[in-house]
């Protein structure tokens, strides 16, 4: 199996008062391992819907979902988060840290649920910081670092347990354009190492990063396809 | 991974200290009033069972009632009724173990230029096997002190203190009775308060033929005023009663249907009421200061439903990066039960303090056994896992997309 991601006929609807309301409409989608894809479309296109069920956050109404080789439906609540913990890492748009802890805790978290010692943990933590580039910061907190800085963060999180996937939820969507282009940049990095990379965005100069693009529009993936060789060397 | 999480709990209590702290001093109150009223009621039943067992056990007071003549009746143990030769008859019943028949006055006692006024005691010897007393020092005068009414006395340590103070041994001394001499053949070894609260030591015991005698004098010879009865066994109790009411009026000629001229108590029945009465005292202020115990439970329940609303976002990042349902519940349950056993070592503390501060202040027995420890801590430690589930089931029971939302 060389698919990281391999979605069939995903169907997703919520039940409102005025009935079931189709989100997902039979979605078809196979991402390759190391492939590095750029999912835009408007709000209410069911972008972010189809983030969640990827992030084993939210299951699918209908169709199947295999992540890494795993029936993702057959698993339960348990195993989901043993997915979660050790197969993806996610980014999200606020960063999403815990301001009570300084940046070597926050790293750690996700190695905790792993059951890993702590010695270990402060270990790998320190070395992923260093390799975000915060290798000076390891004992600040959230609040007394920058916004790209925070994202760096929260990408180490999202690298500590050697992941085969990142998932990234507009992951500029909060910073400059400056910090921006170093963000993607750390993303393009982690690609060329042989990470899959998912990320959400509407905005067209980020999405360049990707190899790949894919628009949905009302439930449905409407474009799919590798970017042009020429736009990539202009970025 | 379980350290860990004691570690985040700390934390997550140190980053609200004064909520922390308020929602432990309910726990602590609770607990500590837990431990001091158990102090308490543990004490008031210390001292009644100590009061109990210096009384003697299985013991009946049978008392010479008015005499059955109508008209206007005099206090029980006022007419003589009753006579030493009933106190014989009585001693040959099945299930007795003993019998003392008794007379009692007070008298000015002198010794030197000491004087004092306490209780004298005219009985038998039997009478120092049924109420349990022993000698210190010196003999129980015999029998034959009985026949020849002998001026011989025992004498309670009150007494010895008053008349003697701590440098003379007062066996072998000469006290005077009412102006009558008497040797001192033996000390009491001290009971101290009995059940209503009289000094049992303030007393002196002298042959019956002596005090009848020699000290209160005698309306009519043999008669005394009251007897003392010890029954062979707990069991043998209510038959022993039935048999000295019907022996006496048998014996009295007291025709059916006529009141007794004389009535039978039954003084262990009455020690057990006193102490199943300060048994449930205790158990009283036991469950009151349960209660608040329970409201310090509600407090932490209370404190940690704001916090699992307060922490939603961390919850769903948690739970985003890899933490399990019963992660999140061991986190939020961990965090109620640091709190309630803290709460409860330093309200053990407090009740421990309190009671040794009444005890001192007011001279109330209060004892801390290590039971009464142990139970506190045992229902605070189960108070905070029960009050903690609800919250932390409710934390580990978030939809994680939801709370990555929640602002």
């Amino acid at each position: 199996m060389s698919y990281v991601i391999e979605v069939r006929q995903i169907y997703k609807d919520y039940q409102t008062a005025a009935g079931a309301f189709p989100v997902l409409k039979d979605v078809n989608l196979t991402i390759a391992r190391g492939d590095y894809v750029a999912i835009m479309g408007p709000s209410g296109s069911g972008k972010s819907t189809f983030m969640n069920i990827l992030g084993c956050l939210d299951r699918p109404t209908a169709g199947e979902y295999f992540l890494d080789g795993h029936q993702i439906s057959q698993l339960s609540g348990n195993a989901l988060a043993q997915l979660r913990n050790k197969t993806i890492g996610f980014v999200f748009q606020g960063f999403n840290l815990l301001a009570r802890s300084n940046l070597l805790d926050n790293v750690s978290l996700p190695l905790v649920y792993s059951g890993v010692d702590k010695k270990t943990r402060h270990e790998r933590a320190e070395q992923v910081l260093i390799k975000v580039g915060l290798g000076n910061y390891l004992n600040s907190r959230p609040s007394q670092i920058s916004g790209g800085q925070q994202q760096r963060v929260a990408i180490a999180r999202a690298l500590v347990n050697e992941p085969r996937l990142i998932l990234a939820d507009e992951p500029t969507g909060n910073l400059d354009s400056k910090t921006s282009e170093e963000i993607m940049q750390l993303f393009d990095s982690l690609n060329s190492e042989g990470i899959s990379i998912v990320l959400v965005t509407h905005e067209t100069d980020i999405a360049e990063h990707a190899k790949r693009q894919v628009r949905f529009l009302d439930g449905k993936i409407v474009h799919d396809s590798y970017a042009q060789p020429a736009v990539m060397e202009a970025s | 991974m379980f350290t860990a999480m004691l570690g985040e709990a700390w934390h997550a209590m140190g980053a609200n200290r004064m909520r922390t702290f308020l929602t432990m001093l309910g726990m602590m109150i609770g607990v500590g009033a837990v431990v001091m009223m158990m102090a308490i009621g543990e004490g008031a039943q210390q001292s009644i069972k100590k009061s109990i067992s210096s009384m003697g056990s299985n013991l009946f007071i049978v008392l010479s009632g008015p005499p059955n003549t109508g008209g206007a009746r005099s206090a029980t143990g006022n007419a003589l009724s009753l006579n030493v030769k009933d106190a014989d008859a009585i001693g040959e019943l099945d299930g007795i173990a003993g019998v003392a028949p008794t007379t009692m006055g007070s008298a000015q006692v002198i010794y030197a230029g000491n004087n004092w006024n306490t209780t004298i005691i005219g009985t038998t010897p039997s009478y120092m096997e049924i109420r349990d007393w022993v000698i210190d020092d010196g003999y129980v005068f015999s029998n034959s002190d009985m026949r020849s009414a002998t001026r011989v006395a025992l004498i309670g340590k009150t007494v010895a203190d008053n008349l003697f103070g701590d440098a003379i041994d007062p066996v072998g001394k000469t006290i005077r009775i009412r102006q009558s001499p008497f040797m001192v053949v033996g000390v009491l070894n001290p009971k101290g308060q009995s059940l209503d609260g009289r000094d049992q030591d303030d007393t002196i015991i002298v042959p019956l033929t002596t005090a009848q005698r020699k000290l209160f004098g005698n309306q009519v010879p043999g008669s005394v005023r009251m007897m003392m009865v010890q029954a062979a066994s707990d069991k043998a109790m209510p038959q022993a009663e039935e048999d000295i009411n019907n022996l006496l009026r048998q014996r009295h000629n007291i025709r059916e249907g006529s009141d007794s001229d004389f009535s039978v108590r039954n003084l262990t029945a009455i020690a057990n009421t006193a102490a199943e009465t300060t048994r449930t005292m205790a158990l009283l202020l036991g469950a009151i200061a349960s209660i608040s115990l329970l409201v310090g439970g509600i407090g932490i329940m209370n404190i940690m439903l704001v916090s699992v609303t307060e922490r939603t976002r961390e919850i769903g990042i948690r739970m985003a990066i890899g933490a399990r349902e019963r992660d999140i519940l061991l986190q939020f349950l961990l965090e109620a039960f640091v709190i309630s056993i803290v709460g409860c070592v330093i309200g053990i503390l407090i009740g421990v303090g309190g009671a040794m501060l009444v005890k001192n202040m007011t001279g109330t027995d209060a004892v801390v056994t290590t039971q009464s420890i142990t139970l506190a801590f045992a229902v605070a430690a189960s108070v905070g896992i029960f009050f903690g589930f609800y919250p932390a089931r409710k934390a580990a029971r978030l939809n994680p997309i939801e709370a990555l939302r929640y602002q």
